[in-house]
């Protein structure tokens, strides 16, 4: 009350003000708009196809599988709980059923296992091409995103090539008389890993390099003036100066491996399924949409979980700092 | 009163190793790349001896080959010919973490994941000290620079002088034997550079450490050097005091490259050894004869070239014996002092140019208008022979 009363006789200037605010607040809604129309076209795309697929999901997975396919439009939670639990037909009880459980923890582990196969790898080729001459690089990065000019399919079916029974590695062992019997290569969950750090291989060297590009080398000889050795220099300057990258990289690599298809599919030959293919089945074969929705759903929880307990704990560190 | 300690510390240390060399360079020679084009001779058959506590500096333009041959000292490069020596040992094959020599970096190169107290660490904590003897250590360095109270800033929160504390301090924290230093105060303005000199005088002075430091500033050269070595084109020209570099160049580009000075052709007419240095009497374009200073290098006979520096040449009035006239052509005032051009009288009418510096006084006017014709006074001894 007070304050309003002290300020009247300041704002006394009349039309004058008000037109200027009015002016000030025309000003302001032109451009506001012109800030709308600029975010248009990225909004749509986020709506058309971000929100919109996830909605319908999100929707489907609460309601009932058709008999043919699709959904019958009648409420229900059986989809979430069929994830965890079995029904029984006969008696209408529930039983714990780790299956799918079993198969999310074999797609995290493999998805872990193909970031730190892909990371102990990337790294020192990423070392390797930011530390040449700049007039190189460009040619080892070609060289990096060389097998994307083909689709992952067909690299995938190179990959079988390799592995199979009569593929080249099994050919050769017998031809230099190391084995009798082919190894069994292919369809195996160490199939599926080759071909998951195969496959994922530059999203990991691709940041990394990015990031050790901007490294300043005058660091790494700073460093080792004062006296560290090699193996102190990338413990103390280089991962530290490239985390931001490695982080972007095992984010890049883990997030499509968890969720890969085609290579546990052709390279894993059913045998081992991963949370791709279970999702895949239940729109296909099974004819159980609303499961697929929700295993789909729960996937996303959990990547969702994992990325915000990182940068939670990214931020801290950095605070701290 | 710990001043007084740690100068008394330095002279017991110097009397120790007495005149002892701290780093040898012998003949050593640097070529980057390969193949006829493509290779940079940039150090060419150097030989240099840096003593024990001395602020040596190296002074030189641009691609003169300092920072190369800092980079050999410090172990980034290796020689192509040559060999260096820190302490009468070899070098040659002990990788930059194993020497005794710390380097405060051109751009400092602080890490910018550490803060200032971590960066100030970093050498001791990689020679494994213990964490006491770290953290005491940091804190006698951040009062050594007077950087206490920004111990746990992130370097990317400093000014350019707080970073180029943080980098001497880094460098100096484990106690090197020689510390390098690549013109560490180029990126800083005027009156923080000033600043630094002082500094960085004072800490050479308390730490007793061996300082090779590079500049392309020849005031900076001159104000802070025990000894300057002056490069060009990777080859070193003169090692010498400061005094003995700027009164007695001997080769015409460190003549050149130091102060303002006057470069006029002369016969040498004979020699006479003495005991404050050789001279040789000289005989000027105009035909007078002077005393001249001989350089330490060879001297071709006959024709030869003298530098004068301007406050070391007086006015006369012309005739009188004046050992040179010419036209006053310009007079520029400058504080304490004020330059005269003088268009020389020559055999062709054409005598180059010529400057004298005299001292300003309170009280007295300028006293000769331009286009008077004046004589220069040059007394023995203010001439200095150039080898080339
Ligand atoms: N790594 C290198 N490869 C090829 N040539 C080099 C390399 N380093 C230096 N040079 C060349 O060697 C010569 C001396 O270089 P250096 O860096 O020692 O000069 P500098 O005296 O430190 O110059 P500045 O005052 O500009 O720092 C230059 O001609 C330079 O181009
Ligand atoms: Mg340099």
């Amino acid at each position: 009350m007070a304050a309003e009363t002290a300020s009247v006789p300041a704002t006394s200037a009349p039309a004058e003000t008000e037109r200027l605010r009015l002016a000030k607040a025309a000003i302001r809604r032109g451009k506001l708009r012109t800030r709308w129309l600029l975010l248009s076209p990225a909004l749509l795309t986020i709506v058309l196809v971000g929100l919109l697929p996830l909605s319908i999901i999100l929707v489907y997975s609460f309601l009932e599988p058709g008999t043919y396919g699709g959904v019958r439009w009648v409420f229900s939670t059986d989809a979430y709980v069929q994830f965890l639990f079995e029904r029984d037909l006969f008696e209408d009880t529930l039983t714990f059923n780790p299956a799918y459980l079993e198969i999310f923890w074999r797609s995290v582990e493999l998805a872990l296992l193909s970031t730190v196969g892909s990371l102990l790898i990337g790294f020192p080729t990423a070392y390797f091409i930011a530390t040449r001459p700049p007039s190189r690089r460009n040619l080892w990065l070609f060289l990096i995103t060389l097998p994307f000019w083909t689709n992952l399919l067909i690299r995938t079916f190179a990959m079988m090539l390799i592995l199979r029974d009569e593929g080249v590695i099994n050919i050769i062992l017998m031809k230099l008389g190391l084995i009798d019997q082919p190894l069994v290569l292919i369809y195996t969950d160490g199939a599926v890993f080759l071909g998951l750090v195969y496959s994922y291989l530059p999203f990991m060297v691709l940041p990394i390099y990015a990031a050790l590009e901007k490294l300043d080398f005058r660091l790494v000889e700073a460093a080792y003036d004062l006296y560290a050795t090699r193996g102190k220099v990338l413990r103390h300057v280089i991962l530290p100066v490239a985390k931001p990258g490695l982080v972007a990289g095992c984010i890049l690599v883990f997030v499509p491996g968890l969720g890969a298809y085609i290579t546990p599919e052709l390279l894993g030959g059913g045998k081992s399924l991963m949370i791709g293919n279970m999702i895949a089945i239940q729109f296909g074969n099974s004819r159980n949409w609303p499961f697929g929705s929700a295993a789909s759903l729960i996937l996303m929880a959990i990547v969702l979980v994992a990325l915000l307990v990182y940068v939670r704990y990214a931020g801290r560190r950095r605070g701290h700092g | 009163m710990t001043g007084d300690g740690a100068a008394a510390d330095r002279t017991a240390g110097r009397s120790d190793r007495a005149g002892a060399a701290a780093i040898e360079i012998r003949r050593v020679r640097k070529v980057f790349g390969s193949g006829q084009e493509r290779a940079v001779v940039a150090l060419d058959d150097v030989s240099l001896t840096i003593r024990d506590n001395e602020f040596f500096t190296l002074l030189g333009p641009s691609g003169c080959g300092k920072t190369t041959l800092l980079r050999l000292i410090a172990g980034f490069e290796q020689p192509t010919a040559g060999e260096i020596l820190l302490f009468g040992s070899h070098l040659e094959h002990l990788p930059p973490h194993r020497r005794p020599v710390n380097t405060v970096f051109q751009q400092y190169a602080l890490f910018p994941h550490m803060t200032v107290a971590e960066n100030i660490g970093f050498g001791l904590m990689m020679q494994g000290r213990p964490k006491r003897e770290i953290d005491e250590t940091v804190r006698r360095m951040l009062a050594l620079v007077r950087m206490d109270d920004l111990a746990g800033r992130r370097t990317d929160q400093l000014s350019g002088g707080q970073q180029q504390r943080v980098a001497l301090a880094r460098a100096l924290a484990p106690h090197p034997k020689v510390l390098l230093l690549d013109e560490p105060l180029s990126a800083l303005d005027l009156k923080l550079r000033k600043e630094m000199q002082i500094e960085l005088k004072r800490l050479q002075h308390e730490t007793g450490i061996t300082f090779i430091f590079v500049t392309h500033d020849q005031e900076e050269a001159l104000t802070m050097s025990d000894r300057i070595a002056v490069m060009s084109d990777g080859a070193i020209l003169q090692v010498g005091t400061p005094r003995e570099i700027y009164d007695h160049p001997a080769r015409r580009f460190v003549a050149d490259f130091i102060g303002e000075i006057n470069i006029l052709p002369a016969e040498l007419l004979e020699t006479r050894e003495a005991s404050g240095g050789a001279s040789a009497r000289v005989r000027l374009s105009s035909g007078q004869v002077r005393l001249a200073r001989l350089p330490d290098g060879p001297v071709a006979a006959g024709r030869v070239n003298v530098a004068v520096r301007p406050e070391h040449a007086g006015l006369q009035p012309a005739g009188e014996g004046a050992a040179l006239t010419g036209t006053l052509s310009n007079v520029v005032y400058f504080g304490t002092g004020t330059h005269y051009h003088l268009e020389l009288d020559g055999p062709g009418g054409e005598g180059g140019r010529f400057v004298v510096e005299l001292q300003n006084r309170l009280g007295a006017g300028a006293d000769h208008a331009i286009g008077a014709r004046l004589g220069i006074l040059l007394t023995d001894g203010s001439l200095q022979v150039l080898c080339d």
